[in-house]
């Protein structure tokens, strides 16, 4: 059977991108960023994962609101980056493991989970970048994944309860995986930021930490906002923690911080890094 | 009231509901398009007459022929699809924060760089 090994929650500011295409590790505005990563890679060393399961938000690469999925999971054998019209680097392709993929849409569909399933998916720096920041040094990306979106550009958002949910769900599908693997959760996106109206820079220091507290050991602390009271706290695209929320979820029984970062600013926003154990 | 209206208001924000998604789908649409660059070409090359294929109101063509970012917003577009249209003109997330709240773009980054000291 599969074993979830843990979860890496990480920002994914397209601006990384870029830094990372420059070399700028070492710049003073990106090394409190970057330095974040490398206690994260040797546990990753230590854990091996065989295959990557990363809950991302869509920024309006794939989808388009002439249809918005609530919750879409990728069923592809390899999955395309591009430049999403405003130039990024791209990434080599990502490798995909449909034969997961279709477990967990099984699996979840079985729990009344209303998919979208894709056999095409572009994929957009909210998957690629963490995966890049993960395993900086390969060409391209080593370990094979599954793309989860959940949609946090046209609302009604799924709520923090229903995302924890999914999560939950998630975790129980892919240790249900018929297979001997090693499998590690993503979420990306967050912290605390806004790029929209007037209230574009906000950021929200005390509750990102308060919120990183909580996914160790009370995950379920969130769920008691509303959508609306996740983005006045956080501004407009804070609402992105429902990634980590849901890769937290997934996460079977305690877990424990391999270590954590924060860091304001990356572009405008209060970029993160939390990555957790499972407790055997 | 509409049953997605959100419940609480927040100042200098939207959100992104079922009122504007139906108010900015066609601004929304095109700026999509620029995921590809034949098409950011054709934008570049002809704005008037690429946003008419896509038929954006008089609204939504002033603030794109203006390069007003709150315009933009008040016509419905979605942040993450105006981010293509901003690309063209080369602007980045700090250009359009500095635009929405009115201030310099060194006095928008000096003021999330004295958000970080305070954390």
């Amino acid at each position: 059977m599969a074993r979830i090994v843990g979860a890496i929650n990480t920002s994914h500011v397209p601006a990384i991108g870029r830094a990372i295409a420059a070399n700028l590790q070492d710049d003073p505005y990106w090394k409190p960023f970057f330095d974040g990563f490398p206690p994260v890679h040797a546990w990753l060393d230590k854990v091996r994962p065989d295959v990557v399961v990363v809950l991302y938000n869509d920024h309006g690469l794939n989808f388009f609101l002439d249809k918005m999925p609530t919750f879409a999971v990728g069923a592809a054998p390899e999955y395309h980056n591009a430049d999403e019209g405003w130039g990024i680097p791209t990434l080599p392709p990502f490798k995909g493991v449909p034969g997961l993929s279709w477990h967990v849409i099984n699996e979840l569909v079985a729990r009344e989970f209303d998919l979208t399933t894709c056999q095409e998916m572009l994929v957009d720096h909210a998957f690629s970048l963490p995966l890049k920041l993960l395993w900086p040094d390969a060409p391209s990306c080593p370990v094979p994944t599954v793309p989860v979106c959940i949609n946090t550009v046209q609302y009604p958002l799924p709520s923090a309860r229903r995302c924890y949910k999914l999560g939950k769900a998630l975790g129980e599908a892919i240790a249900s995986w018929d297979e001997d693997k090693r499998v590690l959760i993503v979420g990306t996106g967050g912290l605390s930021h806004q790029l929209d109206g007037e209230r574009a820079g906000f950021v929200n220091p005390a509750f990102d930490k308060a919120f990183m507290d909580s996914l160790i050991d009370n995950p379920e602390w969130v769920t008691q906002y509303s959508n609306e009271e996740i983005v006045e706290k956080t501004g407009t695209q804070g609402i992105e923690l429902l990634m980590w929320l849901a890769a937290r979820a997934a996460l079977p029984g305690k877990v424990s911080r391999v270590h954590s970062n924060y860091h304001i600013p990356i572009s405008n926003t209060a970029s993160g890094l939390l990555a957790m154990a499972c407790e055997d | 009231m509409s049953a997605t209206k959100p419940a609480l208001q927040i100042p200098g924000t939207r959100i992104f509901d079922s009122e504007l998604a139906q108010k900015g789908y066609a601004l929304n649409k095109m700026c999509f398009s620029f995921n590809s660059a034949e098409n950011r070409e054709a934008f570049r090359a002809d704005e008037a007459g690429y946003a008419r294929k896509f038929g954006l109101t008089v609204e939504q063509y002033e603030a794109v022929r203006t390069r007003n970012v709150l315009g933009l917003l008040a016509a419905g577009g979605n942040v993450y699809y105006l981010a293509k249209f901003a690309g063209i003109l080369g602007l980045d997330v700090q250009d359009l924060g500095a635009a929405q709240t009115g201030m310099s773009k060194e006095d928008f980054k000096a003021m999330l760089v004295a958000a970080g000291k305070e954390a």
